[in-house]
C-alpha cells in the first residue's frame, strides 16, 4: 500500500516538473524566435507583433498597487481587529463573513467592477477616467479579492503571539493600543509581511477581473494611466488563449503566451517562496 | 495571571483590566485607534453587503420574470431575451464530477503518505514545500499546463478541448488544496487512536483504513467540497484548455456527445461571454448567471460547514 500512497505524493512533483518544463521549452522557443527589438516596442499587440512585455508588466503592477492601496489598510486592519480587540463572540461571528469574500468567484468580482465600481465610484471621482473599462476599477475589485488572504495570513500571525508578551506589557502599564503596536505587531511582524507578499502575488496572477474590467482584450499602448484600458501579463495571456486575437493554436503571437506565463511563474514562485519562509519563521520562534 | 489572555477570560476582562489600570479614563487617542480598526473589518462587510445587493439589482429584471426559463435556456450571444445558462451548468457539473474522482483520491492519497508514512524523511519535506508552492500558482498558469498536457499531448485520450481536458485541468489546480486540507485533517487524529490499534495486532495500512481515515473523514470531506466550491468558480485556466466563449450556441448537443466532442462551457466561462457582449440587456443577463454561481459557491460552502458542525469531533 505503501508505494501507492507514495506515487500519490511523487505525482505532485510531475506536475510542477511539467509546468516548468512546458513554459521553459516553449517561452525559450519564443525567445529565440522573435525579433529582438519586439520586445521592447510601442506596446503589447501580438497580431501586430509588437512584444512589449513592459506594457504588461506595467500594467500588473499598477493594478496590483491599486489592490494593495485597498486591500493593506482594510485586511490588516481587520487582522488586528479580529485577532487583539474582538470579543471572542464577535470574532465568531464576524471571521466567516471575511471568509465569505475569499470564496467569491473572480468572475463575479469582474462583473461587479463594470457594473458598480466603475460607474460609482471611479468614473465619478476621478474626472477623464474611461467610462467602460479602466485599470483603477479592475485594481479596487483584485483590492476586493486579496482582503480575505491578508486578514487570514495576518491574523493567524499575531495569534501565535504568546499571551506571555501581552501580558507583560500589561503588567508594565501599557494600554491595549500601546500593546498592540509596540510589542505584539513587531513580534509577528514576520507574519505580517508574509500576509503582504502573499496577497500582493495573488493580486498579480488574478486574471478574470482584469479581464473583464482593465479592457484592452486585443492589445495596448504602453501607457502609466490607471483610469485608461489597460493590459496585464494575466489578461493577455486569456486574451491569447481564448483566440480574441485571432491568433490561437499557431505561430509566434501564440507562442507569446508561454513567454508571459514563464515570466508570471517566476515572479508568483519567488513571492510565494519568500511568503512562505516568513510564515514558518513565525512558526519556529514561538 | 494571564488576564489579558482573550481565550481563557475573554477580552472584556481584560478591558476591564485596562480600565482599572488607567483609573477609569477611557483614552480618548486609543477610542480612535480601535474605532479605526473596527471600520477597518466593518468596510469589508460592507464591500460583500454592496456586491450582492449589486449583483441582485442587476439580477432583479431576469429573477422576477424569467427565472426557470433563464436557467433551462440556451446560451445566446444575439438575442438577450431567450439567453440562458443551460450548458454552462450542465459543463460545471460535468467538470465538477470528473474533479471529485481524480483530484479527491490524489490529494488525499498524497495527504496519508505525507502524514501517515513518510515521517519527517526528505521526500516529505521536498513535497510539503512542492505542495506549499503549487497551491501559490496563478489559476491561469494551470491552464497553460493543461493546455500543453491534457489538450495536445494526451489529446488521444481526452479528445482535445473538451470537457475532460478541462475537468483535468480543474482537477490539478485543486489538488494542492486538497492535499493541504486532508493533511490538517490527519493530523489533528490524535496518536492514541493509531497506537491502540497498532497495538492490537493491525498492520499500518489496517490502522489507516479502518481507524484513522474514519476518524479524518469529516476534516477531509469539508476540505474536499471547499475545493470544489473553488472549481465551480475557475475560469482562467478553461479559457486556455478550450471553454468556449464566441460561439455561444455550441454545447446544445447530449452529454455523451458533449463529452466526447468537445464544445463546452461553465457558469464562470458563460459570464466571462456575457460580460464581454455589450447593452443593458445583457448586463441583466450577466448579474443573473453571476447570481447563480454565486448561489451555487455559497450553497456548496454551507454544505461543507454544516458537514463539519455535524461529524466534527474532539479529542
Amino acid at each position: 500500500m505503501k508505494a501507492f500512497f507514495l506515487t500519490a505524493a511523487v505525482t505532485t512533483f510531475v506536475i510542477t516538473l511539467l509546468i516548468i518544463y512546458t513554459l521553459v521549452n516553449d517561452a525559450w522557443g519564443f525567445f529565440v524566435n522573435v525579433p529582438k527589438d519586439a520586445l521592447w516596442s510601442l506596446g503589447w499587440f501580438p497580431r501586430r507583433e509588437f512584444f512589449d512585455i513592459k506594457t504588461l508588466i506595467m500594467g500588473s503592477l499598477m493594478v496590483t498597487g491599486i489592490a494593495m492601496l485597498i486591500a493593506v489598510p482594510i485586511g490588516l486592519g481587520s487582522a488586528i481587529y479580529l485577532s487583539e480587540f474582538a470579543r471572542p463572540k464577535v470574532r465568531k461571528i464576524l471571521k466567516p463573513v471575511v471568509e465569505i469574500l475569499s470564496g467569491i468567484p473572480s468572475v463575479v468580482l469582474g462583473y461587479f467592477a463594470i457594473s458598480f465600481i466603475n460607474p460609482n465610484l471611479i468614473v465619478r471621482f476621478f474626472d477623464g477616467a474611461n467610462k467602460a473599462f479602466n485599470i483603477a476599477a479592475a485594481g479596487v475589485a483584485v483590492g476586493i479579492l486579496t482582503i480575505p488572504i491578508i486578514t487570514s495570513v495576518a491574523e493567524d500571525a499575531l495569534r501565535a503571539v504568546p499571551n506571555a508578551l501581552r501580558e507583560a506589557s500589561f503588567g508594565l502599564g501599557a494600554r491595549r493600543v500601546a500593546t498592540t503596536f509596540r510589542v505584539v505587531f513587531p513580534a509577528g511582524i514576520s507574519g505580517v509581511v508574509a500576509a503582504l507578499i502573499l496577497g500582493m502575488s495573488r493580486a498579480i496572477g488574478e486574471t478574470m477581473v482584469v479581464a473583464i474590467a482593465a479592457g484592452a482584450v486585443g492589445g495596448g499602448l504602453f501607457s502609466l494611466d490607471p483610469f485608461q484600458p489597460g493590459q496585464t501579463m494575466t489578461a493577455a495571456m486569456a486574451a491569447l488563449g481564448f483566440g480574441s486575437d485571432q491568433v490561437a493554436g499557431s505561430g509566434l503571437a501564440f507562442q507569446s503566451l508561454y513567454f508571459i506565463g514563464f515570466v508570471l511563474f517566476v515572479i508568483t514562485f519567488l513571492l510565494n517562496l519568500v511568503g512562505d519562509r516568513l510564515v514558518r519563521r513565525v512558526r519556529e520562534e514561538y | 495571571m494571564a488576564l489579558s489572555s482573550p481565550e481563557k477570560y475573554g477580552a472584556k476582562s481584560a478591558a476591564t483590566v485596562t480600565e482599572r489600570l488607567s483609573s477609569g479614563k477611557r483614552h480618548l487617542g486609543d477610542s480612535v485607534v480601535e474605532i479605526g480598526l473596527l471600520a477597518a473589518l466593518m468596510s469589508a462587510l460592507l464591500i460583500l453587503l454592496v456586491l450582492i445587493l449589486s449583483v441582485l439589482e442587476n439580477a432583479w429584471p431576469i429573477l422576477s420574470t424569467r427565472f426557470g426559463d433563464f436557467l433551462s435556456s440556451g446560451l445566446d450571444a444575439s438575442d438577450a431575451a431567450n439567453a440562458g445558462v443551460w450548458q454552462a451548468m450542465r459543463g460545471t457539473l460535468t467538470m465538477a464530477i470528473i474533479v471529485s474522482l481524480v483530484a479527491f483520491p490524489l490529494g488525499v492519497a498524497c495527504a496519508v503518505y505525507l502524514e501517515e508514512y513518510a515521517g519527517k524523511s526528505l521526500l516529505a519535506r521536498l513535497t510539503r514545500i512542492n505542495v506549499r508552492n503549487l497551491a501559490g500558482v496563478p489559476s491561469i498558469v494551470y491552464g497553460i499546463l493543461g493546455l500543453a498536457v491534457f489538450v495536445k499531448f494526451a489529446g488521444g485520450f481526452t479528445g482535445g478541448r473538451t470537457v475532460i481536458a478541462g475537468g483535468l485541468t480543474l482537477s490539478v489546480l485543486v489538488l494542492p488544496i486538497v492535499i493541504i486540507t486532508a493533511s490538517e485533517a490527519l493530523r489533528a487524529v490524535p496518536r492514541s487512536i493509531r497506537e491502540g490499534a497498532l497495538g492490537v495486532g493491525a498492520t499500518q495500512w489496517e490502522t489507516i483504513r479502518s481507524h484513522v481515515l474514519p476518524a479524518a473523514a469529516p476534516g477531509i470531506l469539508t476540505g474536499t467540497v471547499l475545493s470544489l466550491s473553488r472549481a465551480a468558480g475557475e475560469a482562467a485556466p478553461l479559457l486556455l484548455v478550450g471553454g468556449v466563449t464566441g460561439l455561444l450556441t455550441t454545447g446544445n448537443q447530449g452529454l455523451w456527445e458533449q463529452i466526447t466532442q468537445g464544445g463546452f462551457t461553465s457558469m464562470p466561462v458563460a459570464i466571462f461571454s456575457y460580460a464581454r457582449q455589450t447593452g443593458a440587456d445583457f448586463r441583466e443577463v450577466t448579474g443573473a448567471a453571476s447570481l447563480v454561481l454565486l448561489v451555487l459557491v455559497v450553497l456548496i460552502n454551507a454544505i461543507a460547514i454544516l458537514l463539519r458542525n455535524r461529524f466534527e469531533k474532539r479529542w
